[in-house]
Parts: C-alpha cells; structure tokens; sequence
C-alpha cells in the first residue's frame, strides 16, 4: 500500500498523522508542496517529487498549510482519478466563508445570517440590515486572520476603505456575519466521516476564539444533539475529515459558525482524551477498503 | 560533528531525536521561527514567512 502526505511544512498534526500511520504499519511520502512541479497537460503517470507516478498511490492526504496550493493538488488529483483526502468539493466549499454559508443554506443547518455585498456603499447597508456589531470577513483567510467586529457606522466605514484601498480584489468581495453573544467560548468539533469523534470549548475573553488566537482548549462533551449538527453540517460542504464550529447562540441554540477542511488539532486530543490523529488515519485506510 | 546553528543568530541548535525533515522549531536564544531543511547532514534555514492564504 501507498499513502502520501502533501505538505507545506511538518506542523504537530503532520506529525502526529504520519506517526499514526506508522502505527498501522504505513510508512507515508511526505511531499513537499513547494517541490511539486508537474505538466497539467499530461497524466497521472509523471511522478513526484519522491520519483514515484501519482497513480500509484492508493491515497494521498492533502495537509498543505497553504490553502491555494492544497486545493490545485486536490484539483488535478481529482481529476486523474487519484484517491485523496479531502475530496476537492468539499475543501474548495470549506475554503471559502460564502460557499460554505450557501452549502450550509441549502441543507438547513442553522447558522447565523450573513449577507454578501461587493461596493463599499451597499455593503454598508448590508451591516446595517444586520444591525451592530457585525462582523467582517475575508471570504477565505483562517486563524481568525483579519476578522472585524464593527460596533457602528463609524467604525464599519473605516473597514470598508482600509478594504477597499489595501486590499486585493478578494477583500472587496464583502461578507458580514450576524455577531454572536457567545458566553465567552465556542466549540470546535471535530468530525471524521459519519461521526464527531470528539469536540472542545475554546474559552477566551476575546470575541476571537481560535486557539491559535490564545483561545483555550477543554473537553466539550459530545451530546446527540451536537452531533447530528455537526455531521449534517459536515455532509452539507461534501464530507471528509473537517472540523466545525459552532456558536451556542442564547437566542437560537446551536449553530455552525466556519467549517475547517485541513483541520488543526494539536491543544485538543489531551482534553478530549481522544486520538484524533488515529481517528483520522483509521477513517482514511477504510476509503481504500483497509480497516482496523 | 558540530551542532547546526541558527542562521540569524548563530546559536547552536538541538535538534530533537525525532525531527523530521520540514519540521519547524524556534531558535531558544532568538526566536527565530526555522525549518529543517535536511537531517542528514542537518540544514536549518529561515521558515517561509507566513502568507495571507495559510490557515486549516
């Protein structure tokens, strides 16, 4: 059997993933994102860097820290008919904030109302229609990166013209989101195929939460109800391996805030007690028919 | 053999018994963020900065 990681560099999880295929008597390639060079003319049969044809991997787990990098490889693999993790479709929809509201939409998951305008004046009136605070966001970005929580006009103009002057064309696509009162913590759960393995609060006195932005990590019990969200949410953007989360919004109950397709996990095996990293490889032998 | 060093700082670098290749690790003395570039022989370089499309 074959099995290869792409990556950008060897984070904790790459780490841990390519330990727990280890364990299963897998000894993964490790290639590198930045060593790709291939001829998207051609087939499957040209190799990579590792000098082995792409065909003849039996699965290639796509890690790049690098979004962009990631979903051209998931492109072509898919397009060549290589088996690989996630599936193209559902880390393009994760990828972006506004795809991944609409997949959400159309399943009727519950979330919080967003709304998406492209001028600085009609976006503007969007945040209004949504009342204050509201936030901002890039459509694609991660780790809370250039989130904006804007209490009133004042301070939401000042947003739109930093967009509109220092941004690229992907900053004047608006996407503004309902604030949420979270009581201080959301959730992430993290979902493998049919299943939440397992989920954690990240508490923080920030409105931002991620644990990459300091939000701390303890073990949220996973109930029926956060389940059958999470993995309906999970089956809306395509399925796979993602990590979801979720507010508990005092108005409405639980609902999905981002989806997460190359998913970071290291501050939440200790507190949930579960090995995600062996959760995730199990899930990815049984797509080629290895089971446990 | 001589320990590699930081190539912002000088300062040796211990690299831990299980490293990998493209593994990152901080320099203890500068806080350099840096990547392994090979085990054998060790090469340390600068870690990629980071770029507005990195993330999960």
């Amino acid at each position: 059997m074959r099995v290869g990681i792409i990556i950008s560099h060897i984070r904790p999880e790459e780490k841990l993933l390519i330990s727990a295929f280890q364990a299963r008597g897998v000894e993964p390639d490790v290639i590198s994102d930045r060593e790709i060079n291939l001829e998207i003319t051609a087939g499957p049969e040209q190799t990579t860097p590792s000098g082995i044809p792409w065909n003849q991997y039996d699965l290639i787990m796509e890690r790049s820290v690098s979004t962009s990098r990631g979903l051209y490889m998931l492109a072509i693999l898919g397009s060549w008919g290589v088996n690989a993790l996630n599936r193209y479709e559902t880390a393009s929809t994760c990828a972006d904030k506004f795809l991944t509201t609409i997949a959400l939409t159309r399943a009727g998951i519950p979330q919080p109302t967003a709304r998406t305008a492209f001028d600085p004046d009609t976006t503007l009136q969007a945040i209004e229609q949504l009342g204050y605070p509201a936030v901002l966001k890039p459509v694609t970005g991660s780790w809370g990166r250039l989130l904006a929580r804007v209490n009133d006009a004042t301070a939401a103009e000042a947003v739109i013209e930093h967009r509109q002057v220092l941004g690229d064309y992907q900053h004047h696509i608006y996407y503004v989101q309902q604030y949420v009162n979270k009581p201080g913590r959301d959730i992430r759960a993290f979902v493998v195929g049919d299943r939440c393995i397992c989920a954690i609060y990240r508490d923080s006195a920030h409105w931002i939460t991620n644990t990459a932005r300091g939000g701390k990590a303890s073990n949220c019990p996973v109930t029926p109800e956060l389940n059958d969200l999470c993995v309906r949410a999970a089956q809306a953007v395509g399925g796979g391996i993602v990590a979801i989360d979720v507010f508990e919004d005092p108005e409405r109950g639980l609902s999905v805030n981002e989806i997460n397709h190359t998913m970071e996990f290291r501050n939440s095996s200790a507190p949930t007690g579960v090995d995600i990293a062996a959760e995730v490889v199990s899930y990815a032998l049984s797509t080629i028919g290895v089971q446990a | 053999m001589s320990a590699p060093s930081c190539p912002e700082c000088g300062a040796e670098i211990l690299i831990p018994a299980n490293a990998m290749a493209h593994e990152l690790l901080p320099c203890p003395d500068c806080g350099t963020e840096l990547e392994i570039i090979s085990l054998n022989p060790v090469t340390l370089d600068r870690a990629p900065e980071v770029e507005e499309d990195w993330g999960e």
